[in-house]
């Protein structure tokens, strides 16, 4: 996939290439820890809705940040799994964006936040029907349009079920991505989460996934709660570490599919940098180990 | 699947999954939507909270996100409290958490437990109207001595730009002086009990705040309205015979609160 560098003569940022690459949401409080630390081999995630104000520190953080990492810009708001149209102006707001800073990837979720002038702050779930999922490639066709970009959509974590559903997510989203032509975010967390929450195994849902068209891996941590028969419910609250059981999945996925840019997610309870770059320094040992275990095969296979 | 296509049929006529989700999200007297389930008929409402719970707790951090200063003075009880009322009664119309907030000084001016505290509905309108600043657009202030480019029997004429980032808040309290105070924990007791009138701008990267003279509050708010320097004058001189024209627009220019001049007819 070269969604990654592609040079044009109106580009005011350098091209940084993602392959291979892990990295972590950006936070401004990190911002002079990681100038300082000069790492260049990472590359850093936005929330596309945080940058949409008129001028400020904002763009200047992520002006600077861009200058010397690549950026992925993640949408958390485009509502594009609810039934009414898209927000226009938002999608306006969202191609601005992606032209200013030329991401390396954007992404969006499977999900909806807003329902008649509301707008809830939450990735609100959907059933998975026929007439959904025309709903939901019709809003992905329409994104993918204005910002001219292949956009990856996100598995979202799940809590609850739609009794109503006559498709499972899984087929839900090879089959958008077959329509759309979109790439998807597989957020390992989330299928942890969810397969928790729904009873189902992680691993088959892995099995099941549309892997050929995975342009980015999210990880992040999650707390437990308990369900109203006192089993665990996991939430999917981005304010931990990593846990062990998500890193076994990636280590998993990364064997099966070589590597794919990764990123750390960390978004309330920040830590201070190093914690949080160490978690990206351990999906990196993981995304190299599997990079010298290819190395090695085709070194055997020529051999 | 037969069913499913008549689904696909009424799609738009059948109130949707969304509305019948979005119903009880920001309303904790109603019950579970029947839509949902846990799997293998385990009950749907520990589930369904943990979304209202989401909801309402990131949309009261984006209040408290907003009004730091404001949740100081009142106690993280008493401001979540209170924004928790908020938040039901006016929940966001936009996906831009940095912008909402702006009826919530209304809100605290007519909330019946705050009525003790009067000056914290201006002090919030300080805090909100500090957010705008840090995101307006970044524009090249007027410099202190671009007035004197114009001949002086234009200057009266004259129409002064307004900054993107320029705002000014009207107190009958010393707002200005418990909002400084309250920004850093461990405040200091406020010694000022004059009303306060407050001008903040960006000129660069920091947004800056700081009182305004007598009659500056309704000079410049002429001025930002489009008035020309010379009417602006009059309306401060009568809303404050004290006012200094000087100092005013020295003080204004310095600020960055204008963008550029545009001299009057000669």
């Amino acid at each position: 996939m070269h969604l990654a560098g592609r040079a044009s003569a109106a580009s005011s940022f350098p091209a940084h290439s993602i392959a291979g690459r892990a990295g972590t949401s950006f936070k401004h409080e990190h911002l002079q820890a990681i100038l300082a630390d000069g790492k260049r081999d990472r590359f850093f995630e936005v929330h596309a809705e945080n940058y949409m104000g008129a001028g400020g520190p904002p763009h200047a953080a992520l002006t600077r940040i861009r200058q010397d990492y690549p950026v992925s810009l993640h949408g958390v708001c485009m509502s594009i799994g609810g039934p009414q149209p898209l927000d226009r102006s938002h999608l306006r707001r969202f191609k601005a964006l992606v032209d200013r800073y030329e991401p390396v990837l954007v992404s969006e979720h499977l999900a909806w936040s807003t329902h008649g002038t509301t707008y809830f702050n939450d990735l609100l779930p959907l059933p998975y029907t026929r007439a959904t999922l025309a709903r939901v490639a019709d809003h992905i066709d329409q994104v993918q349009e204005a910002i001219g970009r292949r956009l990856l959509l996100e598995n979202p974590s799940g809590y609850l079920i739609f009794p109503e559903s006559t498709m499972n997510e899984t087929s839900f989203l090879a089959e958008l991505a077959r329509r759309t032509g979109c790439g998807l975010l597989l957020d390992i967390n989330n299928v942890f989460v969810s397969a928790t929450n729904n009873g189902f195994a992680a691993l088959d849902y892995l099995a099941n996934f549309p892997l050929a068209q995975v342009g980015e891996i999210h990880l992040a941590g999650h707390t437990q709660h308990a369900d109203d028969e006192g089993d665990p419910l996991l939430i999917d609250s981005h304010d931990h570490p990593v846990a062990d059981a998500v890193w076994k999945l990636f280590d998993v996925i990364t064997r099966r599919c070589g590597s794919i840019p990764t990123l750390v997610e960390w978004d309330s309870d920040l830590p201070a940098w190093p914690v949080l770059r160490a978690e990206a320094d351990a999906a990196q040992a993981i995304i190299d180990r599997s990079l010298q275990r290819s190395i090695a095969g085709e070194v055997h296979a020529v051999g | 699947m037969p069913s499913a296509e008549v689904r696909v049929g009424n799609f738009s006529a059948a109130p949707s999954y969304a509305a019948g989700f979005a119903g009880a999200l920001l309303n904790p007297d109603l019950d579970t939507p029947g839509l949902v389930a846990g799997p293998r008929a385990k009950a749907a409402t520990k589930r369904y909270n943990v979304y209202r719970n989401n909801v309402t707790v990131s949309l009261i951090n984006a209040v408290a996100a907003v009004f730091p200063v404001t949740q100081r003075i009142a106690g993280p009880d008493f401001f979540r409290a209170m924004a928790r009322f908020y938040v039901r009664a006016e929940p966001p119309i936009s996906p831009l958490l940095f912008e909402y907030g702006r009826t919530f000084p209304d809100f605290i001016q007519k909330y019946e437990y705050a009525q003790s505290v009067p000056w914290l509905a201006d002090v919030a309108r300080i805090e909100r109207a500090w957010l705008d600043a840090y995101h307006a657009a970044d524009v090249q202030p007027l410099t202190p001595g671009a007035l004197g480019s114009i001949p002086s029997e234009r200057l009266v004429d004259t129409v002064l730009r307004p900054h993107p980032a320029a705002r000014v808040i009207r107190s009958r309290y010393p707002a200005l002086s418990i909002f400084a105070a309250n920004r850093r924990e461990g405040a200091g007791a406020v010694e000022a009990v004059e009303p306060e009138d407050a001008l903040l701008t960006r000129p660069a990267l920091d947004v800056e705040i700081r009182p305004l003279p007598p009659g500056g509050a309704s000079f410049l708010a002429h001025l930002m309205s489009g008035c020309p320097l010379g009417a602006a004058a009059s309306a401060a001189l009568s809303d404050n015979p004290s006012f200094d024209l000087a100092a005013n627009i020295a003080g204004c220019l310095e600020a960055g609160a204008f963008t550029t001049a545009l001299g009057g007819e000669g």
